[in-house]
């Protein structure tokens, strides 16, 4: 199974970029299934159940979002291979501008909009910085030129990633996109032992202390689990 | 190809003589270099204390990599700009429709200069087919289309370079969101490209974007509260001047408040192929050539006859006198018989 760590800042399209992804990884005949990371409410499981993808939402409640994705991904990832997913895709809002949910190893997408001002890309931090595609959306209402500036704002603070316009409500680049996700090579069995690229901003747990292991182990002080069985 | 053993003990003055562009690097990773000016990149990576580098999220192994890889992009990107990165022409070489039946034609071959229309229901597969080109298909997307440049298979850079896009794009639904007037809006865009003469191509396309509205832009009204007409010019203006892309697709320009033959004239003489999804008919004949999509795939490919062209003047006529009514209108007269009759 692959896994993917989408995320980027709340309303910039991530779950229109997933549902169209997803339908162009389908025709493939590829397996896809969703987790959905949310603060405190989401009604974003039902899109996804609508278009017949299998399911699951965390919502983080009261505690970090970055924390409670981390303290849960294994979880997550058992669920997804018991499934026998291709591929899993997580879904997280980067809810601070210093969100740092991406792991070594795994692909990263961050997607972030047009609208969001030009000065954005500087003020994100990690979840942008460290990503290995950046999706940008809705550049089908700001002109050319603002697409054109906004792109190499993003590139100038990640110059390693691919920066791909998609439009959300058409699907256009969803399918390329697609092309760059699915790695045979690349299974996931276990996520035991991996790192986050980088450390998460800090809260009450063994993360706020900087720990980057991901295990059960690892966890110490406020950590809360994900019911996998709940749907 | 620079690696990061070249730059870490280089003073960041001498750095930034050498790579101008590293200024706004460092600017727009709100890295404050301002009082480290004389010290090496290493030194100024070592002032943060780990507190600092925690709440920044600063992570030095990270941004030296991006760092080199910034550069690297530059150095090649400026070196490309000299050699002439120009693209004579883009050929589509057919693929199969929604139901996969093979298209009906074996080539199409655009040239810059041209404008070519694209006319077909919604949902036919505009979108895909404008997606196709700017992704340099090789028979790997749903239509099974290619593209050639150049009569070449193209280099695959024009897939991922943030700033090497082929295709532009204009439509109605388009604004300006940026907080900035005019004159900041252009500056900006054009340092965004590296462009040295500033100053005057800031002030050729203001000088085109005139030409095309009618309307005088004044230089400090901010982009969001330019007029209809006056937005729909700049934008036209500013992609066929500063747009780095050689292909433009235009999803229908609509009438009010600018000159369309003069905007399609000045893009063409920006040596752009243009590509231009419509139905008016006065913009579908003229262009040289129009592709019909149907289910998916490209239908038809029709050269603009004779008739049609002859048409076109007359269509022209009936245009004028609607304008002319508009703009009496504007002015608050009272329309009468003889304004519709041909003069």
């Amino acid at each position: 199974m692959n896994l993917i760590t989408v995320s980027g800042p709340p309303s910039s399209g991530k779950t229109s970029v997933i549902l169209k992804t997803i339908d162009s990884m389908k025709t493939r005949g590829l397996k896809v299934g969703v987790v959905k990371f949310d603060c405190l409410s989401t009604d974003d499981d039902i899109l996804y159940e609508k278009a017949g993808i299998p399911v699951r939402k965390g919502l983080s409640g009261a505690l970090c979002p970055d924390h409670y994705f981390v303290s849960n991904i294994e979880e997550v990832t058992e669920w997804g291979l018991s499934n026998g997913f291709d591929v899993l895709i997580t879904e997280s809002a980067g809810l601070c501008n210093r969100c740092s949910p991406y792991i070594k190893d795994i692909k990263a997408i961050c997607v972030i909009d047009n609208l969001s001002g030009i000065n954005t890309p500087k003020k994100i931090g990690p979840m942008l910085k460290t990503a290995d595609i950046v999706v940008i959306t809705k550049g089908d209402i700001v002109s050319q030129a603002e697409r054109e500036v906004f792109s190499s704002k993003v590139n100038t603070v990640n110059p390693g990633a691919i920066i791909m316009n998609i439009n959300g409500l058409t699907g256009q680049g969803a399918y390329e996109l697609s092309t760059l996700l699915y790695d045979e090579e690349k299974h996931v069995t276990d996520l035991k032992g991996k790192q986050l690229r980088f450390s998460m901003p800090a809260a009450l747990c063994s993360y706020c202390l900087g720990e980057t292991r991901i295990g059960e182990s690892y966890q110490m002080g406020n950590v809360r689990k994900i019911d996998m069985e709940k749907k | 190809m620079i690696n990061s053993k070249d730059i870490i003990n280089v003073v960041l003055a001498d750095l930034i003589e050498k790579y101008p562009f590293l200024d706004s690097y460092f600017n727009d990773n709100d890295l404050d270099i301002s009082n480290y000016m004389q010290n090496t990149l290493t030194e100024f990576f070592s002032h943060f204390d780990e507190e600092e580098k925690e709440d920044k999220a600063f992570d030095e192994e990270q941004t030296l990599k991006n760092l080199v890889e910034y550069t690297n992009q530059m150095i090649e990107f400026l070196g490309i700009e000299e050699d002439g990165n120009t693209i004579n022409s883009i050929t589509i070489v057919s693929g199969t429709n929604k139901s996969g039946d093979e298209e009906k034609f074996a080539e199409l071959k655009i040239h810059k200069s041209e404008i070519v229309c694209i006319v077909g229901p919604t949902g036919s597969g505009k979108s895909r087919l404008l997606a196709d080109i700017e992704w340099t298909a090789q028979k790997d997307t749903p239509t099974k289309r290619s593209i050639k440049i150049n009569d070449e298979k193209p280099d695959m850079k024009w897939r991922f370079s943030s700033s090497n896009k082929l295709v532009a794009q204009l439509s109605q639904n388009m604004n300006f969101v940026m907080d900035l007037t005019v004159m900041e809006f252009l500056t900006l865009h054009a340092k965004s490209r590296l462009i040295e003469n500033v100053d005057d191509l800031v002030s050729k396309i203001i000088d085109a974007a005139n030409n095309l509205a009618g309307e005088k832009f004044d230089l400090d009204t901010p982009i969001t509260s330019l007029s209809g007409g006056q937005s729909r010019a700049l934008m036209i203006a500013d992609t066929a001047i500063l747009s780095s892309s050689p292909i433009i697709l235009i999803d229908e320009i609509e009438n009010a408040g600018i000159d369309r033959k003069k905007a399609l004239a000045l893009l063409v003489g920006e040596e752009k192929i243009v590509l231009m999804a419509t139905h008016d008919p006065i913009l579908a004949l003229m262009g040289d050539r129009r592709i019909v999509i149907k289910n998916g795939g490209i239908d038809k490919v029709i050269e603009t006859t004779d008739e049609e062209r002859k048409m076109l003047v007359e269509l022209e006529k009936m245009d004028n006198v609607i304008q002319n009514l508009r703009s009496k209108l504007r002015g608050g007269d009272i329309l009468n018989k003889n304004m519709i009759k041909e003069k």
